[in-house]
């Protein structure tokens, strides 16, 4: 291959039709707040984990409602549920059986 | 009929007692044998099952503690004051009490009576099945005829006494045939619903004591009776004018009997049977391991379903969340409804006052963990980053000089985000001259506890065994903590060897008592709110309430110590939502309002953010009310 002294990144294309939404619903079952995040990222700001991995309560429901799973479970699977998020939450978002569910539903 | 006549015709005997029934066997006794065999046999076959699903370890540790005296006089105690004389529901609730224990403790003397007086008078008949020693002590007065010439006071004392205790026992049942209509007139605003096992124990139970004074009556002039049998005796003689009515009544006692025992193990009647065996239990301190198994089955069936709980649930203040409280959750575990038991396990704010208050000691927030567990132990996770954590923090805090005496500071999560706790802390921390190191200054990890209250305990491992490492590389020899929640993990769960686990509240009382800190009285009126984990958890009431009065007017509230309402911002729950937990902090304010006090003082990070966010009055972390309360420093000598 020709070296042109640059790269192509790989697509960061969303197909939406794509994503199955069935386990997004089941989440909003189970747990009813997730659609109510308005993504201000308190939760972020306040974690105890985020110093030392990229956690994100707000960044995990955004990549889910991309479709984009494994991201998501990354931004969570670091998480110890101490709770802070859940007292920061203007919402008022459990956030805390929040993370569990989504570990719940999408880590099978 | 014909049989009674003619015992009272061969009346003419030398002795003062004789069986009117030579082979001391009637028809009428089979029902209560049959219920009183089934429910041995069923007693005897529970308690097979819930050894053998003890772990090896836990049977060892039972054993031990039967034999060892102080334990063995624990034991006699507590099933003497707890399962007769409910000294724990007399202190709360007096009524509530009078009525337990005069149905408990009046059918225990009948029973205890009832036997030493066949052992007295025809111990014949205590030597074997044979002899009919299973049912004869029980309807003693309808097998003998008393030769009233022959009467001894002996005889007649008993004669007393087993009157005395039935009219006890009576009036219990009166007591309780009112509750039944009115609950709230013994104390109880919610009871809780019988099933239909309950149902037909709780009527036939009604039904023992009547039927009992009624079958008496009507052979006291034979088998001797008292104060209360004599009367009848002489109005049944004077209405009826015959003996008719003699069998059936008997038969009516015995069927009552019968049915009661035939329905109590699946009825809530069977806490009288297993109440000692999970005192046994909980004496030789075994723990909840399994949800449904072993010592859980022992609380599980040892559960009165009072309902004291109910009331007791900080999530009563809404009537549609009275469904989650521990006597229902128990009741499905008993029924093995799994979808309802997770769903009541999940919401439970598990602060702990259903087991401080219930009567036989049930301690249903550890069941509602161990369920936890069974469903979110195995959700995955990734610690791998705890490891580098630890290290570095170690090691930063094992290049500092080791001292003697030395305190480390852990504040917390939940502390680092009121950060005005940790200024106050180490504000006060320095009045008083004391050296500390700061363990998560620039924010640490997790205790422990969060994941532990959601069920993944082995996650939980990971964080305890990553701050365990650096506690105990700093050398220190007092680990002071500012939230509670922490506070409880650490002493149960860490194991931290020759290291005083101590929470603000304690550590500033000390330094209070020993002169370190001089405080000034200048506050108002001031009340004071129990965090669950602190007080219930930890069972510190005194300490906090020893510095506040110091500084100020201490106030009651309305229900504080071990009453206390939680704050409805617990961590312990997993679906209770914001709307529900808000109400519950209402709730709770309202109760610290009780005498209007000037400010509320609180000494959890999450009570203080929640009573916060609803009380109108100031409200202050405790170490916040100290620091500017500190008036001159040291007094070092």
């Amino acid at each position: 291959m020709i070296d042109f002294g640059f790269t192509v990144s790989p697509s960061s294309r969303i197909n939406l039709d794509e994503v199955d939404k069935k386990s997004f619903v089941a989440l909003s079952k189970i747990e009813p707040d997730v659609v109510k995040c308005m993504a201000c990222g308190s939760c972020s700001a306040s974690c105890t984990v985020s110093q030392f991995q990229p956690t994100s309560v707000r960044k995990a429901i955004l990549s889910l409602q991309n479709g984009q799973i494994s991201q998501a479970m990354d931004f969570l699977k670091h998480c110890m549920l101490c709770g802070k998020c859940t007292m920061v939450c203007p919402r008022g978002i459990n956030t805390r059986h929040l993370i569990i569910s989504i570990q719940k539903i999408y880590g099978k | 009929m014909t049989n009674i006549l003619s015992v009272t015709l061969q009346a003419v005997t030398p002795e003062g007692i004789i069986d009117r029934y030579p082979n001391s066997y009637n028809h009428f006794v089979l029902p209560f044998v049959i219920g009183i065999s089934f429910i041995l046999v069923y007693l005897l076959i529970g308690l097979v099952r819930v050894l053998y699903h003890l772990s090896g370890e836990d049977r060892i540790k039972l054993l031990k503690s039967l034999f060892n005296p102080k334990t063995a006089l624990k034991n006699l105690k507590d099933i003497f004051c707890d399962c007769l004389l409910h000294t724990k529901i007399w202190k709360r609730k007096p009524l509530l009490g009078y009525m337990h224990s005069a149905i408990a403790f009046g059918w225990f003397m009948l029973i205890v009576l009832g036997h030493l007086e066949v052992y007295i008078f025809a111990p014949r008949h205590l030597e074997g099945i044979s002899e009919g020693s299973l049912y004869y002590p029980i309807f003693y007065r309808f097998f003998i005829w008393i030769n009233p010439a022959h009467e001894t006071l002996r005889g007649t004392v008993f004669f007393f006494l087993m009157d005395f205790f039935l009219l006890y026992v009576l009036s219990g049942i009166a007591l309780a045939m009112f509750k039944r209509v009115r609950s709230i007139a013994l104390g109880m605003r919610h009871t809780t619903k019988p099933s239909l096992a309950d149902r037909v124990a709780l009527y036939s139970l009604w039904a023992i004591f009547p039927l009992r004074l009624l079958a008496e009556g009507f052979t006291a002039d034979l088998s001797g009776g008292s104060f209360l049998t004599k009367p009848v005796n002489w109005l049944f003689k004077a209405f009826f004018g015959n003996e008719l009515n003699f069998m059936p009544t008997w038969w009516a006692y015995s069927i009552c009997l019968g049915l009661f025992f035939l329905a109590m193990p699946f009825s809530r009647y069977m806490h009288i049977l297993t109440e000692p065996v999970l005192i046994l239990f909980r004496n030789a301190g075994l723990k909840v391991r399994k949800p449904r198994k072993g010592f859980a089955e022992a609380e599980i069936y040892a559960c009165s379903s009072c309902g004291l709980c109910i009331d007791a649930c900080p999530m009563n203040t809404q009537k549609k969340n009275l469904k989650y409280s521990s006597v229902y959750f128990i009741r499905f575990l008993r029924r093995h409804n799994n979808k309802k038991i997770n769903e009541i396990a999940e919401k439970c704010l598990m602060c702990g006052k259903c087991a401080a208050l219930c009567p036989v000691g049930v301690n249903s927030p550890d069941i509602r963990r161990v369920q936890r567990e069974t469903i979110n132990n195995s959700v995955g996770y990734d610690y791998s980053y705890l490891k580098d954590y630890s290290d570095k923090a170690a090691a930063e805090l094992s290049d500092k000089p080791r001292k003697s005496g030395k305190v480390l500071y852990f504040a917390g999560c939940m502390t680092h985000l009121t950060p005005m706790i940790i200024k106050s802390v180490e504000k006060v921390l320095k009045a008083a001259d004391v050296e500390f190191e700061f363990m998560d200054k620039d924010s640490g990890i997790c205790c422990g506890r969060p994941l532990m209250l959601a069920g993944k305990t082995e996650a939980a491992r990971k964080t305890i065994e990553a701050n365990k490492k650096i506690i105990e590389q700093s050398g220190c020899s007092i680990l002071l903590l500012s939230c509670p929640i922490c506070l409880k993990v650490f002493k149960e769960e860490y194991n931290l060897e020759n290291i005083e686990i101590l929470h603000y509240t304690q550590y500033i009382d000390r330094l209070a008592k020993e002169g370190k800190l001089i405080l000034e009285k200048k506050e108002g009126s001031l009340v004071y709110h129990d965090p669950c984990e602190l007080g219930r958890g930890c069972g510190i009431y005194d300490e906090p309430r020893n510095v506040l009065s110091g500084i100020g007017e201490l106030k009651k509230a309305q229900k504080e110590r071990d009453e206390s309402i939680c704050c409805g911002y617990s961590l312990g729950s997993l679906t209770l939502d914001e709307k529900d937990r808000s109400k519950i902090a209402e709730s709770s304010v309202a109760n610290l309002m009780a005498n209007a006090p000037d400010k509320i003082i609180t000494a959890c990070p999450m009570c203080y953010k929640a009573i916060r966010s609803k009380a109108d009055v100031p409200v202050l972390d405790f170490a916040e009310i100290i620091s500017s309360s500190i008036s001159g420093l040291k007094q070092n000598s």
